[in-house]
């Protein structure tokens, strides 16, 4: 059998040693009407069968085609020492480092990605990472909802509609109100955030949740408006782009008192969702609040430095239901992938890798707006993604170009009644000006046969 | 070792992408931009690969030992698992393809993996439907809490309670409350839910009952047929928590016994790696009542044999992943149960189990047994009279093997609790046994001894409170 190392004589042996006669009668426990009735999963197979069976579905999924596709989720190019060094057997079938003497290199390396997530966001305390950039949004709701002891969120429209559905499901059991704020046009409207937070005394809300550069690739400052939300008694929650935090303004800088972020960007493929990791930090004065493994440095008994988790009374396994979060695992691969990927790229590498898609994002605008009809959704600042109105529905040029092996980005109407003609364009340092000129190309032609059939122009 | 902080050497470059034409200050206004270059390690592409190669062996592992971790289930993970996840028409795959129009088309091969790997949890639980979106353990149990409350709101019934035995993981009770519920702890008596105990806590406001099956303890829990026609009578749910699925497969299905719910741990059962605390998986099943719950989107077979995503569940829960899980995570593990089929999986459980009672046996005159009986897949012990578990757990370190789980189930005093699984050899069981004996006659010739351990570990005891209380936390905290 695979991977069970015992001879027939070792198994008879051991049987003999534990006083039964057949393996099956080790399960004497289990009564014969609790027997499965059928068990009909496959013959097993040898690993050349199993491999070439995947292999052959990897091959029907078409992932050779020019993909501007990004929603949050974005394709970077990740050095290929990221694969070698968190490959290491020791680091990925280690467990859980509750024997700290044995998992000194977990631990420290759970150390330095907190580290360089607080430096990257400017904040001053992260946790060892959770499930992802939704997960992350609502522990972040959680522990505002906690510290104000209220039970309002207010969040923007333009945060990530997948991470807001998130939101919606997880809180559906907990007495909560989510207050969604319309976006104007793509961008996020700060006035009516501020008016849902309320004036004066007596606030009820827990915290305003936006992000930057939200759901539409549009770059604010929400410095004002963080400013306003601690006027009221309630916190400033912002989900970032960590690529794009290089350059941008920082959470710390504008007065958040929480900032998450999905880490897929950081060194994770896309591999169809998942997994990737949410980032999770805070301010100091909301640590004890924070969900999640936390890795604090401390000293062995011989005055040699070393790291712990630390914290654990926040946990489940010791508070039980009393616990900060229910949540049990991190992300620990996904943030070691991370932590390797900033290493290797550094503060300019990062930046470079921002510049160049928003070098690309501009081209790509310049490039598609000058094809008729075709014009940006809005005026306003932005990274490497661009939101785009066209003179058709999103929906069918996006399939029409993904035949053409162009995915020239996500039809927005998507998950945005009204924007059925809007498409979200992404570019990374992946994207040449050749696959632009190419999707210029397509989208152009596409256009042409739109409007000579009597399409929308 | 050096923090790659500490090793930081202002200008030098790694992995640096070619120079951007614009920078960002050509392109978005001074007041949008951050004020100073963020403070991340500089280093060449040499410095990282001997950093983290050193890191790596400060670490203890399954490739490198024997991790006999109760609850963990730390079993040899198949390197052909890693060839397939990195195949790039998986790894390349952006999950909004598949919410294209008509783009079902060009997914298929995904779509196919996550259909079949439902059928196949179907199969090997005994469930009617899976939901594969669910991150990790607790986020499975958290799925099956929401599962429970949307199946009484939809009923119409009026429950806030969830029973939990006091031998469950802290996980299901904490999942219990996120949820919105009420939790109340039962006992267990040897270490087994007695139906009498169920029936004193039972009333119409208990929504379900959590199960560990079999329990933390390593005990089947044999009086499970009274206690579901019990919850049965006041429509309460069973939902069962796979963490210990590697005692039963092919033994029996907990869609038969009953059971209205459970997770599995894919990271756990079915081979895939832990990663040093994650990422992992914990898909969902549930029995036919409670199928119409199940997060959206859900992945269906067409008329032509193609696969698509279904999001018309009315009754659904909604989304509970960004995506359709952590699709990595499930494809190795549906290649896992590809490789080994029914006879594999079914060998599988019982040299988990054969294994628990071998080490059982071999360790009856060396540590104290609270249940001297068969086991299933792990076993507790108690650390011997004047003999602190913590210390012996220690002591192992430094004998080249990982330490038990300690100190849980909390019910069992000095408690050890021991999961060899079933890819270790009966070498190595012995040579784990040996271990023990002589840490144990080492403890009781001289128990200070024992209580400074481990002294050859990359570090040694590490002081928690001093971490706790001086909360260095970054490099910036220090």
């Amino acid at each position: 059998m695979p991977y069970i190392p015992h001879t027939e004589e070792e198994t008879r042996a051991m049987l003999d040693c534990v006083g039964v006669r057949t393996l099956d009668d080790l399960f004497a426990d289990i009564a014969p009407s609790m027997r499965p009735q059928h068990f009909d999963v496959p013959k097993g197979q040898s690993e050349m069968e199993v491999c070439a069976r995947l292999e052959a579905l990897a091959a029907r999924n078409h992932t050779n085609v020019v993909s501007f596709l990004g929603a949050g989720f974005y394709d970077h190019h990740i050095p290929r020492a990221v694969d070698a060094l968190t490959g290491r057997g020791e680091f990925f079938t280690a467990y859980t480092p509750y024997q700290p003497e044995v998992s000194q290199g977990t631990l420290q390396a759970i150390f330095e990605f907190q580290t360089a997530i607080c430096r990257l966001l400017d904040m001053e305390c992260a946790n060892a990472s959770v499930y992802d950039g939704g997960s992350a949004l609502f522990e972040a709701g959680m522990m505002a909802i906690r510290v104000t002891k209220r039970r309002r969120l207010v969040v923007d429209e333009a945060v990530n509609p997948i991470w807001r559905t998130m939101l919606a499901s997880y809180t559906r059991n907990l007495q909560l109100e989510l207050v969604t704020v319309p976006h104007r046009n793509g961008v996020s409207d700060q006035a009516a955030l501020k008016a849902a937070l309320g004036s004066g005394a007596g606030g009820e809300c827990a915290a305003v949740i936006v992000q930057n550069p939200n759901f539409f690739g549009v770059i604010d400052d929400y410095t004002d408006l963080f400013a306003h939300a601690r006027g009221q008694g309630a916190l400033g929650i912002i989900s970032v782009y960590p690529v794009m935090q290089s350059v941008l303004k920082t959470p710390g800088d504008m007065g958040a008192d929480i900032a998450v972020a999905d880490g897929q960007a950081l060194g994770m493929p896309l591999s169809f969702g998942g997994p990737y990791l949410g980032l999770m930090t805070c301010t100091k004065a909301l640590i004890r609040q924070m969900p999640g493994r936390i890795v604090g440095r401390t000293s062995d008994v011989d005055g040699r430095p070393g790291y712990v988790l630390t914290l654990q009374a926040r946990e489940q396994h010791i508070r039980r239901a009393k616990a900060t979060s229910n949540i049990c695992s991190n992300q620990a691969l996904c943030a070691l992938r991370s932590l390797v990927h900033l290493s290797l790229l550094g503060p300019e590498g990062l930046t470079r890798s921002a510049e160049l898609g928003m070098n690309s994002a501009r081209y790509a605008a310049e490039r598609l707006c000058a094809l008729p009809g075709v014009s940006t959704l809005n005026d306003a600042p932005f990274g490497n993604e661009v939101a785009l109105k066209l003179p058709v529905d999103a929906y069918g040029l996006a399939d029409a170009l993904t035949r053409q092996g162009y995915v020239p980005g996500f039809p927005v109407g998507r998950y945005y009644s009204g924007m059925d003609n809007v498409l979200l364009v992404a570019c990374t340092e992946k994207h040449s000006r050749e696959h632009i000129g190419m999707l210029a190309e397509l989208m152009g032609a596409a256009l042409r046969a739109q409007t000579t059939k009597g399409g929308l122009l | 070792m050096n923090t790659l902080f500490a090793d930081s050497r202002p200008g030098r470059t790694g992995a640096l992408p070619r120079r951007p034409e614009l920078r960002a200050a050509d392109m978005l206004p001074p007041s949008l931009l951050r004020k100073d270059r963020p403070r991340l390690p500089e280093l060449s592409e040499l410095d990282v690969v001997r950093h983290f190669t050193r890191l790596s062996q400060r670490n203890y592992s399954v490739d490198a030992n024997c991790y006999p971790l109760g609850s963990c289930t730390m079993k040899y993970n198949p390197k052909f698992m890693e060839y397939v996840a990195s195949l790039p028409g998986f790894t390349a795959l952006h999950p909004l393809m598949a919410q294209l129009r008509g783009a079902g088309h060009y997914t298929q091969g995904a779509l196919q993996i996550l259909w079949e790997m439902e059928r196949l949890l179907c199969e090997i639980t005994g469930m009617a439907a899976f939901t594969l979106q669910p991150m990790a353990g607790a986020h499975g149990e958290f799925t099956g809490a929401m599962l429970i409350a949307a199946y009484h709101r939809d009923r119409g019934n009026k429950k806030n309670k969830i029973l939990i035995p006091d031998s469950a993981h802290g996980t299901n009770p904490a999942s219990a409350t996120l949820a919105g519920f009420e939790v109340v702890n039962i006992p267990s008596r040897d270490g087994i839910l007695d139906p009498d105990d169920l029936e004193a806590a039972l009333d119409d406001t208990v929504a379900a009952l959590m199960m560990t099956c079999p329990n933390t303890l390593g005990l089947f829990e044999n009086r499970l047929p009274a206690l579901v026609e019990k919850l049965r009578r006041v429509d309460a749910l069973l939902y069962y928590d796979g963490a210990n699925m590697n005692a039963i497969l092919g033994k029996m299905r907990v869609g038969d016994a009953g059971f209205d719910v459970v997770h599995l741990n894919l990271h756990k059962t079915f081979g895939t790696p832990h990663g040093g605390g994650g990422p992992g998986a914990g898909p969902v099943g549930v029995s036919a009542r409670l199928e119409p719950f199940l997060p959206v989107s859900r992945v269906a077979r067409q008329q032509d044999g193609s696969f698509c995503l279904d999001y018309d569940h009315p009754k659904s829960i909604g989304y509970i992943a960004p995506f359709y899980g952590n699709f990595a995570v499930v494809l190795k593990a549906y290649a896992y149960i590809l490789r080994l089929g029914r006879e594999g999986l079914r060998r599988a459980s019982e040299y988990a189990v054969l294994n628990a009672n071998y080490l059982r046996k071999r360790l009856e005159t060396i540590l104290d047994m609270p249940c001297q009986r068969l086991c299933m897949h792990e076993f507790v012990a108690s650390a011997p009279q004047g003999l602190r578990a913590l210390d012996i757990a220690k002591a192992m370190l430094d004998g080249q093997v990982h330490a038990p789980t300690v100190y849980f189930p909390l019910i069992v005093p000095e408690c050890l609790m021991f999961e060899p699984t079933e890819t270790e050899s009966k070498q190595t069981l012995d040579a784990l046994a040996e271990l023990l004996d002589e840490i144990v006659r080492r403890g009781q010739a001289s128990p200070d001894d024992l209580a400074h351990a481990p002294y050859h570990t990359p570090v040694r005891r590490l002081d928690e409170t001093l971490a706790a209380r001086s909360m260095v936390l970054t490099e910036d905290m220090a």
